[in-house]
């Protein structure tokens, strides 16, 4: 240490003023603001993401909510509805769907010729023809069937508009894109206008797309997600009541039972692993074991939910053991100290302490399990269905399946009816998180 | 189903042998339950755990195998599942004593089921495996495996004969996550730093739960802000004018709206690990004069990189497994091209289109699909595996 | 104890380095320092000592602005650098905090070779032109440092690879090597054993000729061994500040009294 009383040398700028920045130090203040302005940018690119995102989907979407109709004054007619006289809803059941167009094209006919003497003189029975959907008929088929006692009235009756029509009322057809299109005229572009004028023509709420069931691939105007909202509801309940008893019970003895042995470190790791397996892969064990093996109906919500209990499993395991683990050990002393049994400890004690933690990761893998689309893919589930499922072993569609067949198809108004689909789906999952950050709120503990 | 009136027969068999068992104990305390080993609903729940965990294996075995060996007799499993649970009723039954330990034995039971429940993820994991080992090795006997993983050429033909390379999968794969790492990577580190080190708590309380918020979202509504957005948006004002791509469908549509959905989670996993140094070498750092940017680039970031490796990792692990961002984003056309424009396609996709197409199911064409997997899953393993290892070992080094 | 050694203790009489006037300190809504006014020399060894949360340690943040680095932290009142306030507004922290260096509690080298650890402080300012240049101020930080002849064959080793007391004194080589004019020592030896800590008492005294030494310990024999200027913190408050001799065997203030006795702590 020769050299350790040797007074530090005097560097340049050493003795210098603290009120005078160096330039060194100007550069590395700026380098510093440059870097924070990086981070700021990528959390301003992240929101802005989201943005973008829920801007997308809403202004695609929202406008799927309404739905324009076309008011029409209709006689129904008992000799075309009803040929055997007696309004037996059983009887008039045999009138097929086809049977009631006659019924529409006249009553279009004669409201063409009224309004075309009167407010809209460019009306023409062709013209209002070509902007009803061609769902008409089934929806006054099941209106007459719903109501046998109106047979013989001229009811006021709100047809769907076609879905040219409906996607220019809401801004989506424009006359040069209708020019190009073989399904609409401008003529009838023209025409819708002066309906909504006259009040003839307008948009409601459309109730049918929350419940109705899905519409072929020509009906856009007509398709909803009812059978998908059973479908999922159908499948969530599967995950409820499988997956929650499995992950808690897994939990409980890998935390608190299980001995520090090759076994556990291997249950360990594969239930880490698991949880970061794709979720393709489920669907594919789901096809070969559920189906394939185990010849479990194709399409339906029992496959499909028993495939997201497999994969939600991993999610709500990891949950529970960190709401076990937070439980301090005094609890469990205090239990074993008055005589209790282990297992006693653990259910009367720790277990009830954990359930806000084990009910905020249950609700959290429910929701991914809600919005889980690729492994139904593999179990059939993208098949079109119209008829509701009446329990968990009738064909059905899930909720984002549905999205993605609305996706696959050619009519660009099914865009707008993907993206509405994706707005329930979006609100089933905020409210979920809702509560789930409730729970944790509100129960939460600090130990 | 005939299935479920078994069930409800063996619940009910077992909510009497609860009822009997309870009655058979306190008589045989002499009507003060004071005098039992255990507390008196403990005999009776030995009865019914008995009766009933002995008729649902059963059951469940033959839920799963009964079909292949007995055919048409599905009422035989059933039968013998409430036989059998009969039996062990007896044996439970006859064993009550007043100093037969009765809690002892529901624990040992309770235990048993939550030893099944922690194996379901095992039974999982090999389900998994066995059922894609199975069909591959269905495909290779059809198909050559060198064929299959060194082929460039992929041209499914239903009339047979049909190309099954895996090369253009595998390199659409890789592409789409390579930009997806390229977009999330740097966005999502930067984030996580600037949300742990710089931002007030004010701008934290909004921004951090929006940026998770992203980590919330389905894929499919990524798929589809790819479809009707992202895609359209760059071909009509990229690549179209630059003369590099007419498809709304390509790998950078697909890459870029992965690595959105990639941020998240690669700046929640940054968080926590930047979270993981410790304060001392921070102050260190600060203390000899070092700005917050100096600190974190020199200090920090070189501390945590093991734990970003990982993450890294985990997120490319992510981005290869990933399913409806491509199929709706990246479209279907298997080649092997470097323009990022070009509409490419992935292991997947491929996934989902052999297997919901309408082809035979023994035909090599849907088989692949299982190859397919099987390749993806070991990819994905491979990689978490990894990934848990670097992020474990870089844990204990700060504990 | 050798008590009787500081009490012959030569002291010359230095030049003022640090003047500290009515600084006040809140974490918030709490008042950690009240009004504390010090006057610390050049080339001395002046001790801060008292009970834990006294706020000792706080008051020596204060002195290179580390308190900057927490949000709630809020200092009033003036420090003055040699004749400069510390907390003016031109005043940039990260240029002061070259001039005082800090060493910590927890001896804390960056995961990084013995030589970065050192290398970083003069990287950082740019102090050494060229390798060579840095090479020597490395060498010469770590004699300063007295674990030269430890580390010298093995500079690219992993600084976290040292011993506790190896890895304070490496902390002080890296504090040094940035040439500042005071260095602030936080308990520097409250994670070290007996022997780690002697050594790094020796060095401390043997820094003195270069530098002020500002140190805070919880040890009243420590203090008393390497200072010659104590201040007592009591509660926020500076108690008593004086030769550290006077101190220890004549405390003026009765708090002082019962806490060199033994009866607060």
């Amino acid at each position: 240490m020769a050299d350790i009383s040797a007074s530090p040398e005097g560097l340049p700028g050493a003795k210098s003023s603290l009120y005078a920045q160096s330039d060194r130090t100007r550069r590395r203040n700026a380098a510093e603001t440059r870097f924070k302005y990086y981070g700021m940018g990528a959390v301003a690119i992240g929101v802005i993401a989201l943005v973008c995102l829920l801007t997308s989907i809403l202004s695609n979407g929202l406008s799927s909510f309404q739905q324009t109709f076309l008011r029409v004054e209709i006689f129904l007619d008992p000799a075309v509805v009803d040929p055997q006289g007696n309004r037996d809803p059983e009887e008039m059941a045999k009138v097929f769907t086809f049977g009631y167009q006659p019924l529409i094209k006249g009553s279009l006919e004669a409201q063409a010729q009224e309004l075309a003497a009167g407010p809209a003189p460019e009306i023409t029975p062709q013209l209002l023809a070509g902007m009803v959907s061609s769902a008409a008929p089934a929806d006054l088929r099941d209106f007459v069937l719903a109501n046998p006692d109106r047979v013989g009235e001229t009811v006021e009756f709100n047809f769907l508009a076609n879905a040219r029509i409906d996607q220019y009322l809401k801004g989506r057809v424009t006359r040069e894109s209708a020019a190009l299109d073989s399904r609409v005229d401008v003529a009838q572009l023209n025409a819708a206008d002066e309906l909504v004028a006259i009040g003839q023509m307008q948009k409601r709420f459309n109730w049918d797309f929350i419940f109705g069931p899905d519409a072929s691939e020509n009906r856009p105007e007509a398709a909803g997600i009812g059978v998908a909202l059973i479908g999922s509801a159908y499948m969530m309940l599967i995950v409820l009541v499988i997956a929650v008893p499995i992950g808690v019970g897994a939990s409980i003895y890998l935390e608190e039972f299980a001995k520090k042995n090759w076994l556990t470190d291997i249950i360990e790791v594969n239930i880490s692993n698991l949880a970061a397996v794709p979720s393709i892969v489920f669907g594919i064990l789901g096809l070969a074991v559920f189906i394939n093996f185990m010849h479990l109906p194709i399409s339906s919500p029992l496959v499909g939910g028993l495939v997201l209990t497999l994969m939600t499993l991993p999610t709500i395991i990891i949950a529970t053991r960190a709401a076990l683990k937070s439980i301090p050990p005094s609890i469990r002393d205090a239990a074993l100290g008055v005589g209790a049994s282990k297992m006693q400890a653990v259910f009367h004690h720790v277990l009830p302490l954990a359930m806000p933690g084990i009910l905020t990761g249950t609700i959290i893998g429910l929701a991914q399990a809600l919005g889980e689309t690729a492994p139904l893919l593999l179990i059939g589930m993208v098949a079109f269905v119209r008829e509701y499922p009446d329990s968990i072993l009738d064909p059905a569609v899930g909720l984002p399946v549905q999205v993605y067949n609305f996706t696959n198809r050619a009519d660009p108004a099914f865009v707008e009816r993907a993206s509405g689909a994706i707005i329930v789906l979006l609100v089933f999952l905020v409210i979920m998180n809702l509560v789930a950050i409730i729970l944790r709120r509100r129960f939460e503990r600090r130990w | 189903m005939a299935l479920s009136y078994f069930v409800i027969l063996l619940l009910a068999l077992s909510a009497a042998g609860y009822v009997m068992g309870r009655r058979k104990a306190l008589a045989a305390a002499g009507g003060d339950s004071r005098g039992l080993h255990s507390l008196l609903s403990f005999y009776g729940w030995n009865v019914a755990l008995a009766a009933f965990l002995t008729g649902i294996v059963i059951l469940a075995l033959w839920a799963l195998f009964g079909s292949t060996l007995a055919g048409s007799m599905s009422w035989l499993g059933g039968v013998a599942a409430l036989v059998a649970a009969a039996g062990a009723f007896a044996v439970a039954y006859g064993a009550i004593a007043p100093d037969y330990r009765a809690r002892n034995s529901v624990e040992a039971k309770v235990k048993g089921i939550l030893i099944f429940c922690s194996s379901v993820a095992i039974l999982t994991t090999l389900g998994i495996v066995l059922s894609m080992l199975f069909e591959t090795g269905h495909f290779f006997s059809q198909y050559s495996w060198s064929h299959f993983f060194f082929g460039t050429e992929w041209t499914p033909r239903f009339s047979g004969n049909s190309e099954l390379g895996m090369l253009p999968l595998l390199w659409g794969t890789l592409y789409v996550s390579l930009i997806a790492l390229c977009v999330s990577v740097p966005i999502g580190l930067f984030a996580a730093i600037y949300l742990s080190e710089y931002a007030t708590p004010g701008i934290r309380a909004v921004a951090k739960p929006a940026i998770e918020v992203l980590a919330g979202i389905p894929t499919i509504v990524y798929g589809l802000f790819a479809l009707i957005t992202v895609g359209p948006l760059l071909r009509d004002y990229f690549a179209g004018p630059l003369g590099i791509g007419d498809s709304s469908r390509s790998v950078m549509t697909a890459g870029l709206v992965m690595g959105i959905m990639l941020i998240p989670f690669v700046s929640s996993l940054s968080d926590d690990i930047i979270n993981a140094v410790p304060q001392s070498l921070r102050d260190g750092s600060y203390g000899l004069g070092a700005t917050r940017s100096e600190t974190i680039k020199q200090v920090v970031v070189p501390a945590a990189l093991p734990g970003i490796v990982g993450a890294v990792l985990l997120a490319a692990s992510r981005a290869i497994g990933e399913t409806m961002i491509v199929v709706l984003g990246a479209g279907a056309a298997a080649q092997l091209s470097l323009n990022p424009f070009d509409a490419m396609t992935t292991i997947t996709v491929k996934i989902v289109s052999q297997l919901t197409g309408d082809t035979d199911f023994a035909s090599p064409e849907t088989l692949v699909a299982f190859a397919l997997g099987i390749t993806l899953f070991v990819l994905t393993l491979c990689l978490n595996i990894l990934a848990l290892y670097i992020v474990r070992k870089y844990r204990e080094q700060y504990e | 104890m050798d008590d009787m050694r500081i009490v012959e203790r030569q002291l010359d009489q230095q030049e003022l380095k640090i003047k500290a006037d009515n600084v006040q300190v809140y974490y918030g809504t709490s008042h950690a320092i009240k009004d504390v006014s010090v006057e610390i020399e050049d080339k001395t060894v002046t001790a801060f000592i008292g009970p834990s949360g006294c706020g000792k340690s706080t008051f020596l943040r204060c002195l290179n602005r580390m308190n900057d680095t927490i949000d709630i932290c809020r200092v009033e009142g003036q420090i003055l650098l040699d004749g400069e306030n510390i907390y003016d507004k031109k005043v940039d922290p990260v240029q002061l905090r070259a001039k005082v260096g800090m060493v910590f509690q927890k001896p804390n080298p960056f995961p990084k070779s013995i030589y970065d650890n050192v290398a970083y402080g003069p990287r950082i300012h740019g102090l050494a032109k060229n390798k060579a240049e840095l090479d020597e101020i490395v060498e010469k930080s770590l004699r300063r440092g007295a674990i030269w002849d430890e580390v010298k064959d093995r500079l690219d080793a992993p600084g976290t690879g040292l011993s506790g007391g190896q890895q304070q004194r490496l902390c002080i080589a890296r504090a040094v090597a940035t040439e500042p004019e005071v260095l602030l020592m936080d308990e520097p030896c409250s994670a070290l054993d007996p022997i780690a800590t002697a050594q790094v008492e020796e060095l401390i005294d043997e820094l003195r000729s270069n530098y002020s030494v500002v140190i805070v310990t919880h040890s009243m024999q420590q203090a008393a061994r390497v200072s010659q200027k104590t201040a007592f913190f009591h509660l926020g408050n500076l108690v008593e500040f004086g030769e550290t001799g006077q101190i220890f065997t004549n405390p003026v203030d009765s708090r002082t009294e019962s806490y060199i006795t033994g009866r607060i702590g």
